[in-house]
């Protein structure tokens, strides 16, 4: 127990005698550490985005949008009766509702702000869980006649509506004005819309007042689709394909021109993804560790024939294989050590820098800290093990005879 | 039973290398010494003595023959079970001192004690006065590189002591000193000798050998003289 207490204490002042020398040599398993624990960690924090994006598009959810089979053709978009068929026609669906988005600048008091406008009734809230923090939703007379009200979200507030007074104002959206009856609840980012966007920069109004007042036709350019749980998920989607088929009369054997999301398949998809790139850089990281790895080996048999003499005196005096060779061992485990918590430090900064920079969430995971850092003593073992060797192998004679 | 001498040398041989390249460094030595005797082995170069002095040290072991140290056949130990016998029985002084650089003189005395597993302030008292016994304790926290030739091989002889060694074995201790500094370092291992520990010293320098009480002459890898009873004294300050 002393031996260990002396060794270490023999270990660290061997790597404050060399600092510079001792930091380049653990520059591999640094990198190596950090690039694990950063990556691993960026990828946790944005499948948990993702994650928190499509909870905000609700479970239990379809998403459907028209896509292109050719690309010189645009795919027709859905419309009213679109929307009343799936809703009316397949069992299990407990509403649909679609949406159309713009963008438009919005004024108010002198100040002015670009903005996303979004045409979207009171079912297309509750399937993409939009809350209302402050005065109301739209009503159904202000949905079926398209009357000029908002519901802003909390970047448009805060852009330009100086006073606290919202509710009841009336702003102008381009050439259209219209009042405010709602602010919606602040949210973490916007569905579908990627990490980027900001959820709360947006302008909701009833669905058939931005069709008719900003896109200037009654297409309708997504919808989703809520169903009833306890219906299979499989059966609801085939139902709903081959009804939209029907509906754009897609003949047998020709390609969808829509598309149709479930939230559960494109948090599966994440998963995937997430773990093809975790896989490659653990690939990476494996190699600059054992780049890193060697080169301790390098310099821990730099530093055994350097300390040769230094060898010999200790065996002349009585040190036994086992002794000299825990030494050299300790004093790799610890160069490794360093280097992982070096690592670590690094991997910490660069998360949040990084995390900050792309927009995720910075999620701290001590179990994957503690595994880089146990891994990085295990380096030390593994290639310390030889110059360790090595050094308890020498001759005393001509050890104490080494220049 | 048979009362053994503290070391005995029965027919050691000692060859390097194989084949027509071997070279017979030792051809038969025999030797006895007795507990407390200050030896000197001298001879010329290649006469063999660094050889003996590394088997007497435990560091090597013989081609042939039989060595007993405290009755034991080290001949017949293991590399570990050697250093085990140097850690408690025998203290090392060099020519080149060997003292560890940049680690004061208070460490280097440690360093014997750190492998018998004593702790820090046993090993500190211990240190200390082991470094008052060659009067260097007001040089404690200086590294060698800080303290002259002397000094630096009384911090050696320091370092040898620690342990109370029954054996102090120094290999040409005057070698790279002048002939002040190795006067000096002949009175402490003469005062030492008198203390009860047995000295082994190899010279090439009579004046130096002139101070131990058993000379041994060495020559073409045999023994060639021993001088017993030989009056330990300060020949050279008589003369003056």
């Amino acid at each position: 127990m002393r031996m260990i207490g002396a060794t270490l204490l023999l270990a660290f002042r061997e790597i404050r005698r060399h600092l510079l020398r001792s930091f380049l040599t653990t520059l591999g398993i640094i990198i190596g550490v950090a690039a694990v624990i950063t990556m691993v960690t960026l990828g946790q924090g944005l499948t948990a985005d993702v994650q928190n994006d499509i909870s905000g598009l609700g479970s239990d959810v379809f998403i459907v949008f028209p896509s292109r089979t050719d690309p010189n053709v645009s795919p027709p978009p859905f419309d009213e009766a679109d929307i009343r068929a799936v809703r009316n026609q397949i069992a299990g669906v407990e509403f649909a509702a679609g949406s159309v988005t713009s963008s438009a600048t919005a004024f108010h008091n002198g100040q002015d702000w670009q903005t996303v406008i979004q045409g979207a009734d009171g079912e297309f809230f509750d399937a993409q869980n939009i809350e209302i923090a402050e005065g109301r939703g739209f009503n159904e007379e202000e949905e079926d006649r398209g009357e000029s009200v908002c519901i802003v979200g909390p970047t448009v507030v805060e852009k330009i509506f100086v006073e606290d007074q919202v509710l009841g104002e009336e702003m102008r959206l381009g050439n259209v004005s219209c009042r405010v009856i709602g602010i919606a609840e602040d949210r973490a980012s916007s569905p579908g819309g990627g990490g980027g966007n900001d959820a709360n920069d947006i302008v909701f109004m009833p669905l058939k007042a931005v069709q008719r007042r900003f896109i200037g036709n009654d297409n309708i350019q997504y919808f989703v689709v809520k169903y009833d749980p306890s219906y299979n998920t499989l059966t609801i989607q085939n139902q709903l394909v081959s009804l939209l088929r029907e509906r754009r009369v897609i003949q047998e054997g020709e390609d969808n021109d829509f598309n149709l999301v479930d939230t559960a398949e494109i948090s599966d998809t994440i998963g995937q993804v997430t773990g093809a790139m975790t896989a490659v850089v653990t690939v990476i990281a494996a190699i600059s560790l054992l780049v890193g790895g060697i080169g301790i080996m390098n310099i821990m048999l730099v530093s055994v024939t350097e300390r040769t003499r230094e060898i010999g005196i200790r065996l002349a005096i009585g040190a036994l294989a086992k002794e000299v060779r825990l030494q050299f061992l300790t004093e790799a485990v610890v160069l490794c050590c360093f280097g992982g918590m070096l690592g670590i430090l690094l991997a910490l900064g660069l998360s949040i820098l990084l995390a900050n920079a792309i927009d995720l969430p910075f999620l701290f995971n001590p179990a994957l800290n503690v595994v880089a850092f146990v891994f990085s003593a295990v380096m030390g073992i593994i290639f310390g093990y030889y110059p360790a060797h090595r050094a308890s192998k020498l001759d005393p004679i001509d050890a104490l005879r080494h220049e | 039973m048979t009362q053994h001498k503290l070391i005995e040398l029965e027919g050691i041989t000692k060859t390097f290398g194989k084949g027509p390249a071997a070279f017979q460094a030792l051809k038969g030595v025999d030797m006895k010494i007795d507990r407390g005797d200050f030896v000197a082995i001298m001879g010329p170069s290649g006469s063999g003595k660094s050889t003996t002095m590394n088997i007497l040290g435990c560091l090597d072991v013989p081609t042939d023959g039989i060595f007993r140290f405290r009755g034991i056949e080290v001949q017949a130990l293991t590399r570990d079970q050697r250093s085990l016998l140097r850690r408690r029985y025998l203290g090392f002084v060099f020519q080149g001192f060997n003292l560890l650089a940049r680690t004061t003189a208070l460490e280097n005395v440690e360093l014997p004690l750190l492998y018998r597993g004593e702790t820090k302030k046993q090993r500190r008292i211990a240190a200390e006065r082991s470094l008052d016994k060659v009067g260097l304790l007001p040089w404690a926290s200086h590294t060698p590189a800080e303290l002259s030739g002397g000094q630096q091989q009384r911090v050696a002889i320091a370092r040898a002591l620690v342990t109370d060694p029954d054996v102090l074995l120094a290999d040409e201790p005057t070698g790279n000193l002048d002939t002040e500094r190795s006067l000096e370092i002949m009175e402490l291992l003469t005062d030492l000798s008198d203390t009860g520990i047995t000295v082994l010293m190899v010279t090439h320098e009579e004046e130096m050998a002139e101070y131990a009480r058993t000379i041994v002459h060495f020559r073409d890898g045999l023994v060639a003289r021993i001088d017993r009873g030989h009056k330990s004294g300060a020949p050279l300050k008589e003369k003056v």
